[in-house]
């Protein structure tokens, strides 16, 4: 089964580039893609640039719009994601807790549709 | 043969029995909770019919589950022919055969304990794992398990069926978390339990103090997870804990159905079966050496349990099993009730000291125990005019009428 990992934080929550905090975390980052790899769970996994360079798109009767920035305002916003393959959601929630965000921000897990044929 | 009405309540009886064991077992081989709750449950429906019909089986469970089983090979086979989902094929072929070879060999495997921690999952809202637990392990009915926490039946039902739903769809496996998670997920399953037993004991909203059944239904399941997990103390903890609480059940009220207090029980009506039964189970578990806090409460209950009257109760053993319970639970209610503790075994002083350290922070300014231990306090020091104030406090803030009741007689002696 595919479980989608959503990561939301505050930005600027978290280690913060330049500081000896930062290195430590983005080879958390590093660590935990090898062990989904090397334990076969990896599908995809992706960092975001930030929501200053989001913008919002609805098309409605027809007509494109797109607005400058996330499509809601909230306090944590998705910074990310992995894709893995699990057995069920007991292991899927193992893997999303070791990643480093989690420590600070949250995981949100889903699992991914099956449609049938 | 039965008179109907006999026999109605045989029926009612054995399914109610029954369900839980049947129902994990089937959850176990269609691999579905929502298929397998609608194939007992026509199970049920024939039952009551060949049985009215041809008297009870001798074995009615092995007849419920082959029923049921058979049930399932017709849904899937109907579902097969109109879906050409290649999948649900091959799986109803594979079913098809798993359940004759299993029907033949007659014994049901327990999948209980599978089941109750599916129903009791962390990815699952706690008031869902109760009506969960108490549907699939407890057998009750939707209406029933609405009726006891005064829901209503339609919520409730879609709250079964959204749990229900979840737990195919986000893959919540059925199984027997490994050694690693194990004290973890018990806890979770024994909050659960804890919580269906708080709910029949203390009802915080309704006029009625003891919503029994909810109680024995606590008691009951908590029997079988400590059949299932003998060596897990905490079970044993929480089984032996319920047990001695419920002793007191018809103490803990009077005739006119006001509360009674521990202090002014009548120690003769407490339960002395369920209190042997109770101090044997926690007796087994704590040489084991893996303390927790349910078998710390439990102990507790075991010394007030065990002690002829108020006064000769072994206060400070009483203290110092608190002040263990607070490393576990280092809430304020635990601070209020060392104090009590500490009133008789020490000081009224050291026990005010106590209360105010744990109110320190002004988390307390809303919490009735807390007015009612210090008015209690304050009326045993002879501050007479302080403990009134207290007292009108704890009765602005009591959320249960015969608790109110109990306050208002207690301010009126002052």
């Amino acid at each position: 089964m595919h479980y989608m990992c959503l990561i939301y934080a505050a930005e600027g929550s978290g280690p913060q580039p330049g500081t000896p905090e930062f290195g430590a975390f983005m080879k958390g980052y590093g660590d935990f893609t090898e062990t989904v790899k090397s334990d076969g769970k990896f599908v995809a996994g992706d960092a975001l640039q930030p929501i200053a360079t989001a913008t919002t798109v609805t098309v409605r009767g027809g007509k494109n719009q797109t607005t400058d920035g996330p499509f809601a305002e909230t306090k944590e916003q998705l910074g990310g994601y992995y894709l893995l393959d699990c057995a069920d959601l007991d292991e899927a929630i193992k893997y999303a807790a070791m990643i480093p965000s989690a420590a600070f921000g949250r995981i949100e897990v889903r699992p991914v549709v099956v449609w049938d044929h | 043969m039965l008179p109907p009405h006999a026999l109605e309540q045989t029926i009612g009886r054995t399914v109610r029995e029954e369900w839980g064991r049947i129902l994990a077992s089937l959850v176990k081989t269609v691999g579905d909770f929502q298929l397998a709750e609608d194939c007992l449950q026509d199970a049920v429906v024939a039952a009551m019919v060949h049985w009215r019909k041809n008297g009870l089986p001798a074995a009615p469970d092995a007849w419920l589950i082959t029923a049921a089983r058979r049930k399932a090979i017709d849904r899937l086979r109907r579902d097969r022919n109109f879906s050409l989902k290649r999948d649900s094929i091959s799986y109803a072929l594979d079913l098809e055969q798993q359940l004759s070879d299993e029907s033949e060999a007659g014994a049901i495997p327990d999948k209980r304990l599978e089941m109750v921690f599916t129903c009791c999952h962390p990815a699952l809202e706690e008031k869902t794992c109760v009506a969960l637990t108490l549907r699939t392990l407890g057998g009750l009915t939707t209406d029933e398990i609405a009726g006891a926490f005064l829901d209503k039946p339609d919520a409730m039902a879609q709250r079964l069926a959204r749990a229900k739903k979840k737990i195919a769809l986000a893959g919540i496996p059925y199984e027997i978390p490994d050694r690693s998670a194990l004290p973890e997920r018990v806890s979770s399953v024994l909050g659960v339990i804890y919580l269906i037993f708080n709910e029949g004991y203390s009802a915080s909203n309704g006029g009625s103090l003891t919503r029994g059944d909810l109680s024995s239904e606590a008691i009951r399941l908590a029997r079988i997870i400590h059949r299932l997990l003998p060596q897990e103390t905490e079970v044993s903890g929480l089984l032996a804990l319920m047990l001695l609480h419920d002793s007191r059940r018809f103490a803990r009220v009077n005739e006119q159905g006001a509360m009674v207090p521990l202090e002014h029980q009548n120690r003769q009506r407490w339960d002395r079966t369920k209190i042997a039964e109770g101090v044997s189970i926690l007796e087994a578990a704590l040489p084991k050496r893996r303390l927790g806090p349910y078998q710390l409460q439990a102990a507790i209950s075991a010394v007030h349990a065990q002690s002829p009257s108020w006064a000769e109760t072994d206060w400070l053993q009483v203290s110092l099993l608190y002040e263990r319970l607070h490393a576990y639970q280092p809430s304020p209610v635990v601070r209020i009730n060392q104090a009590v503790a500490v009133s008789y075994a020490q000081s009224l002083e050291a026990a005010l000291a106590l209360l105010n350290e744990a109110a320190s922070n002004g988390k307390l300014d809303n919490y009735q125990p807390y007015f009612a231990a210090k008015a209690d306090f304050l009326a045993r020091s002879g501050e007479r005019a302080k403990a009134k104030d207290c007292l009108a406090a704890a009765i602005r803030l009591s959320g249960n009428d015969l608790e109110r009741a109990f306050l208002e007689s207690k301010a009126a002696l002052l």
